[in-house]
């Protein structure tokens, strides 16, 4: 796969128009996300309504994949339930973890499946999977320091 | 090998003829080092990286080894291997007289005065936590100040950092400017009587930026601080020579200058060095060891505990063969012409803004652009078979104060040319095609 490959029309589109990027006016609680080895930083602000998640915003400065892939977590939590949103998570990263040979169907995977193209470039993984750890850390109840993918 | 250019001065070289920026005056520079032939001692250069043929240019990081390099170790391994110091036989004899002869080749390279001022260390940054350790430590004090620059790489700021923790001695650090010049109307107010040890770098891994290195030692020395100088940058790009700068310590990576990995120069001026306690203790640094007491070995097998790199030693002085048989004023006057060639083709580039400075500078060219993260960047080139870094390069500092997350860095080396910077210009556009 080229890197014109990696660079889907849909995943550029989020790194230029992200959703839910800015810092909100108010929120419950925030993480930072930094990935020392490319400098990827990015926040994320959570709004909870009782157990569920209400919306998640983001901030930073990464990567056109780490910054994609941050787009469309924000987008795919919204008015999930702390334990839903958590799935979801748990299974991006186990997919992010699959060998690039390895079949999955994508149909099911909705918008997470323009990011699988990101395993064929081991390097890049990390920028894909930082939001999701940095997020899955702020719903686990892990708010207090950065979270790092080295 | 390559037939010596007769450029004797950067000067020399600005007078004489068709020489500017121009792609022609880079093209007239590489036919008078020999570039071709050059390029084919570099196996490497020759090979295809997905599908392309490989333009290199992330020599910052770590340069290219020439055949003759690769020939020597391999040689090494064949027909002369023993251990060093040790053996009363022929290998061990013959071995350990080719190892001083490079510690002889280092010391005329970088213009020492005896061959007992050069230590084989692993690298820049053993070299820097050695002197650290074993000069600043036992001899710093609370009061006492230890000044760096803004524009250091890590090695040349944590292991000041320890120091200033364990001696309650103060880290300061010298500023720079936007332009990414260190600034010098800091420095009275940076440089006085508490500061005891200036460590600074001779050129920048991120911004090129060659500092004044003769300047600087001198206003250090006036007020009695030692001046340690990082040169890992500076030393496969220009002549060096430790007694003109005058400064007190210098330390250089093999691998940044041809040169194997794990093979570093430490260089320090005789008395001080002769004054230092051992860094690492044990075989090969003593002189006599009796079960209570031990007298160490005098310098600079004092500073060599165990084994040593022999690979390593042998193959850095192929380098040095290498790059003197290229001669350091033509390589640095060939890089400056490739680089400042590299700068104004850059400038062309909408949405480029290169971080550093246009002179005095280096191959080290640093950018980042407005539609693509450096990250990004690297990979569209990746694709286009040219290896360039993205990233901190090991100085956050430095990059929190130019308020950049990361830059793309483009490094070149003796052996990169004028079709690669413009291989390296049209992967550009195309990063623009897919991000713009
Ligand atoms: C300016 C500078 N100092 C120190 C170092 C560290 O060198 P090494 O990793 O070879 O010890 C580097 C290399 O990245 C460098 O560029």
């Amino acid at each position: 796969m080229s890197s014109r490959g990696l660079y889907e029309k849909i995943l550029l589109d989020h790194a230029k128009n992200p959703r839910n990027f800015k810092v909100p006016e108010v929120f419950d609680v925030k993480l930072e996300g930094f990935n020392p080895l490319c400098g990827d930083q990015f926040t994320f602000y959570l709004v909870f309504d009782g157990d569920s998640i209400e919306q998640v915003y983001f901030h930073g400065n990464g990567c056109a994949v780490s910054k994609a892939s941050a787009s469309i977590l924000t987008t795919l939590l919204e008015g999930k339930s702390k334990r839903e949103a958590l799935n979801i998570i748990e299974s991006f990263i186990k997919i992010m973890k699959t060998s690039p040979n390895e079949k999955i169907d994508e149909d099911k995977l909705g918008k997470m499946a323009v990011l699988v193209g990101v395993r064929e470039f081991p390097v890049r993984i990390k920028c894909a999977t930082l939001p999701w750890h940095t997020v899955e850390k702020i719903i686990q109840g892990e708010t207090h320091s950065v979270v790092s993918t080295e | 090998m390559i037939e010596p250019l007769y450029i004797k001065s950067r000067e020399g070289l600005s007078t004489g003829p068709n020489i500017g920026k121009s792609r022609t005056a880079v093209e007239y520079l590489a036919r008078k080092i020999g570039l071709e032939t050059l390029r084919s001692n570099f196996p490497i250069l020759g090979i295809s990286v997905r599908g392309k043929p490989l333009v290199y240019l992330d020599n910052a990081a770590t340069t290219q080894k020439p055949q003759m390099l690769i020939d020597a170790v391999n040689r090494y391994y064949s027909r002369e291997n023993a251990n060093v110091h040790r053996g009363i036989h022929y290998l061990s004899e013959k071995l350990t007289d080719r190892y001083e002869e490079v510690r002889t080749k280092v010391r005329g390279f970088i213009g020492a005065k005896v061959d007992c001022e050069i230590v084989f260390t692993k690298g820049t940054t053993e070299g820097i936590n050695l002197i650290a350790s074993s000069f600043a430590l036992p001899r710093l004090k609370q009061g006492d100040e230890i000044l760096v620059t803004y524009m250091e790489h890590h090695s040349n700021l944590i292991p000041w950092q320890i120091v200033a923790q364990k001696s309650g001695a103060k880290l300061r650090v010298l500023p720079i400017t936007d332009d990414g010049l260190l600034d010098l109307s800091y420095i009275d107010e940076f440089l006085s009587d508490r500061t005891k040890i200036f460590a600074f770098t001779y050129v920048s891994n991120v911004l090129g930026t060659i500092n004044p290195v003769r300047d600087l030692t001198k206003r250090a020395h006036e007020v009695g601080a030692v001046v340690i100088i990082d040169g890992a940058q500076a030393i496969a790009h220009l002549p060096v020579n430790v007694q003109e700068i005058d400064c007190d310590f210098f330390v250089a990576s093999g691998h940044k200058m041809y040169g194997p990995t794990g093979i570093g120069i430490l260089y320090g001026k005789a008395p001080i060095l002769s004054e230092m306690e051992p860094y690492q203790t044990g075989g090969s640094m003593i002189l006599n060891v009796k079960l209570d007491n031990t007298i160490y070995a005098h310098i600079p097998h004092k500073f060599e505990a165990g084994t040593p790199n022999i690979e390593g030693v042998i193959g850095l002085g192929s380098a040095i063969d290498f790059l003197n048989s290229v001669g350091m004023y033509n390589i640095s006057a060939y890089e400056e012409a490739l680089v400042s060639y590299a700068y104004q083709r850059l400038l062309e580039v909408p949405g480029i803004n290169i971080v550093g400075p246009f002179e005095p500078r280096t191959g080290v060219l640093s950018f980042t652009m407005d539609c693509a993260h450096p990250h990004d960047i690297s990979q569209i080139l990746d694709e286009e078979g040219i290896a360039i870094r993205a990233g901190h390069h090991c100085a956050q500092p430095l990059m929190e104060r130019l308020g950049l997350p990361a830059t793309a860095r483009a490094s070149f080396a003796i052996y990169n040319s004028v079709e690669e910077v413009d291989l390296l210009i049209k992967a550009l556009h195309k990063v623009r095609k897919i991000f713009g």
